[in-house]
């Protein structure tokens, strides 16, 4: 048997009463990847900082590739969510890469040749070749997030952890960063967290959900979870799950006043895959 | 005085500030590459409220008959450590400089008013007063340079990181609180460096000027520092130079200078982006070509 990527067995937060999640048990193995939903405040983000070892879990036990977590390991990739940098940064594309492999070091050291050719194939794996030598403040919003997954993947790692990687981008790059995490789980078996509010970009990629909400949680294929029975159970109210064309529209849930859809229904059709 | 510059004894007083020269040289090296953590953690405002303390504390060491170099020292890290310890978030730590600083000139001015020594002593804690470091303050000088510059390097890669990058920075498990409070005791052994030579109140024109520069016209992790570097030791030895031939003091030529290099800068910057930047490929040739050159 491989060993799990991550695994969580009886898994829980709470800060003082306040339950967050309890009894979370999961496998997930390389390769795999996993979508995590949920309104604000489900702790979501606070799962993210537990697999960082940011956060202590107050039940359970969590391990990464069979170990315990340390704080900044390499063996964990990090996605932040989207934020422009100041356009006066002294960094090029190239640099935020290298900080991801060794900006955790004390002292001056020279890079060796082959650190600068990981850093080269990690920024080419995602098409900012052309790109790597230009200042970060400079680049859009999707090349900045194109070269914070080659950040993120430059050490290999074996679990990839996305913290809304979407939010602000437009639809083709979306596609286009979703499509590249999705080619490097497969081509290099590294499992991927996945935290968004919307699902329908990475619908079709996804192996299996994690649903956070007030009433505790699911995990399951979104065919399984992302249903108004099991919603419904979740939120503790009656919610509507419906499909429309291949995407998933949830109506009335509570944090969302006057039963506006949860997950956004995009008027456009998604364009064909252009990166990949 | 009927002439601004009189470069006529100039080799004799050159061997006068030899000292101040080299003073200069190495406040201009600590200044440009301090500059550019000030910059890119955006303390200009910092630099200012601890160089207020610095001079409080230099003056107090004047009307006590104390080492004014020593003075300006621990005005400066006493700042440092209230205002790293007190404002860790962006916000808070203005307030609190906001607050420190009037009250680090009053004490100043309290200070100097009652010190009955030489009015130039006075005025060039605020304005500059190079023209004669002894070379007792001259190792001190040196002494708190080779402090700065060694912490600069120990800290210098994680230090961007946590600047320029927090979230993944953290995800790595660095410590943004330690890093924090380390840069703003180096960043007030520094200012108190800058104060005793160019004086409290003209500390941004070594400290951030030639910082802002650099960035106007590299986004290089390697050429921003050297050219912050270059520009403030131009800047500090350059405004010696030129002072020498007058009355007048070396302040104003400092400042001057630093900020010419700044404006040309700018220009630079200016048509740098209206004809691109770099080698950079925009997107949509990059997908046209599977293959892009280089």
């Amino acid at each position: 048997m491989t060993t799990s990527a991550l695994s969580l067995r009886g898994a829980g937060i709470r800060f003082g009463d306040r339950v967050l999640w309890s009894g979370l048990d999961l496998e997930l193995q390389p390769g795999e990847f996993l979508a995590v939903l949920g309104p604000n405040g489900a702790g979501k983000s606070t799962l993210l900082k537990a697999v960082l070892g940011q956060q202590p879990l107050s039940d359970g036990e969590l391990l990464i590739d069979g170990q315990a977590p340390g704080r900044g390991s390499d063996r964990v990739g990090y996605v932040p969510q989207q934020k422009s940098m100041d356009a006066a940064t002294p960094l090029r594309a190239r640099d935020l890469v290298a900080l991801g492999m060794d900006g955790h070091r004390w002292g001056l050291r020279r890079r060796t040749a082959e650190q600068r050719r990981r850093i080269d194939d990690a920024l080419a794996a995602v098409g900012a070749t052309g790109y790597a030598d230009a200042p970060l403040g400079l680049l859009s919003g999707g090349e900045q997030q194109r070269v914070r997954i080659a950040q993120a993947l430059a050490t290999d790692p074996s679990l990839l952890l996305c913290d809304e990687p979407l939010l602000s981008l437009d639809l083709r790059h979306q596609r286009a960063v979703a499509d590249m995490i999705d080619r490097r789980r497969h081509e290099h078996g590294t499992a991927v967290v996945f935290v968004t509010h919307e699902i329908n970009p990475v619908l079709d990629l996804v192996d299996r959900v994690l649903y956070i909400a007030a009433g505790g949680h699911r995990i399951g294929p979104p065919a399984e979870v992302l249903t108004s029975e099991t919603l419904s159970e979740l939120y503790r109210t009656p919610v509507d799950v419906l499909n429309v064309r291949g995407r998933v529209v949830v109506v009335g849930t509570p944090d969302e006043p006057g039963g506006c859809t949860h997950h956004e229904l995009t008027p456009e059709a998604r364009p064909a895959a252009g990166a990949g | 005085m009927d002439r601004l510059f009189d470069f006529s004894d100039y080799g004799a007083l050159l061997g006068l500030v030899h000292n101040s020269l080299v003073a200069a040289a190495l406040l201009g090296v600590v200044g440009g590459l301090v500059g550019v953590f000030v910059q890119v953690r955006d303390m200009q405002f910092a630099v200012h409220g601890i160089s207020e303390l610095s001079f409080a504390g230099a003056a107090a060491a004047l009307l006590l008959g104390g080492s004014v170099a020593l003075g300006s020292v621990l005005g400066s890290v006493l700042a440092a450590a209230l205002i790293g310890g007190l404002g860790v978030r962006a916000r808070d730590r203005n307030s609190v400089i906001g607050v420190l600083m009037p009250f680090g000139l009053g004490l100043g001015v309290l200070f100097l008013s009652l010190y009955e020594g030489r009015a130039a002593n006075k005025f060039g804690l605020l304005t500059g007063q190079i023209v004669a470091v002894d070379t007792v303050r001259l190792g001190w000088l040196v002494g708190v340079s080779i402090v700065v510059l060694a912490g600069l390097a120990v800290v210098w890669r994680p230090l961007m990181f946590v600047s320029v990058d927090p979230e993944v920075a953290a995800a790595r498990g660095l410590p943004a609180g330690v890093l924090s409070v380390v840069f703003t005791l180096l960043l007030g052994l520094a200012v108190s460096l800058a104060v005793q030579v160019v004086g409290a109140l003209l500390v941004l024109s070594l400290l951030v000027t030639p910082a802002a520069a650099a960035f106007r016209v590299t986004a290089s992790p390697v050429l921003a520092p050297l050219l912050s570097t270059l520009f403030a030791v131009v800047s500090a030895v350059g405004g010696i130079l030129l002072a020498l031939g007058g009355s007048i003091p070396i302040s104003p030529f400092v400042t001057t200078i630093s900020f010419a290099i700044y404006l040309v800068c700018r220009v630079v910057s200016a048509r740098r982006r209206r004809t691109g930047w770099g080698s950079r490929v925009p997107d949509a040739q990059l997908t046209a070509t599977p293959e892009p050159a280089r």
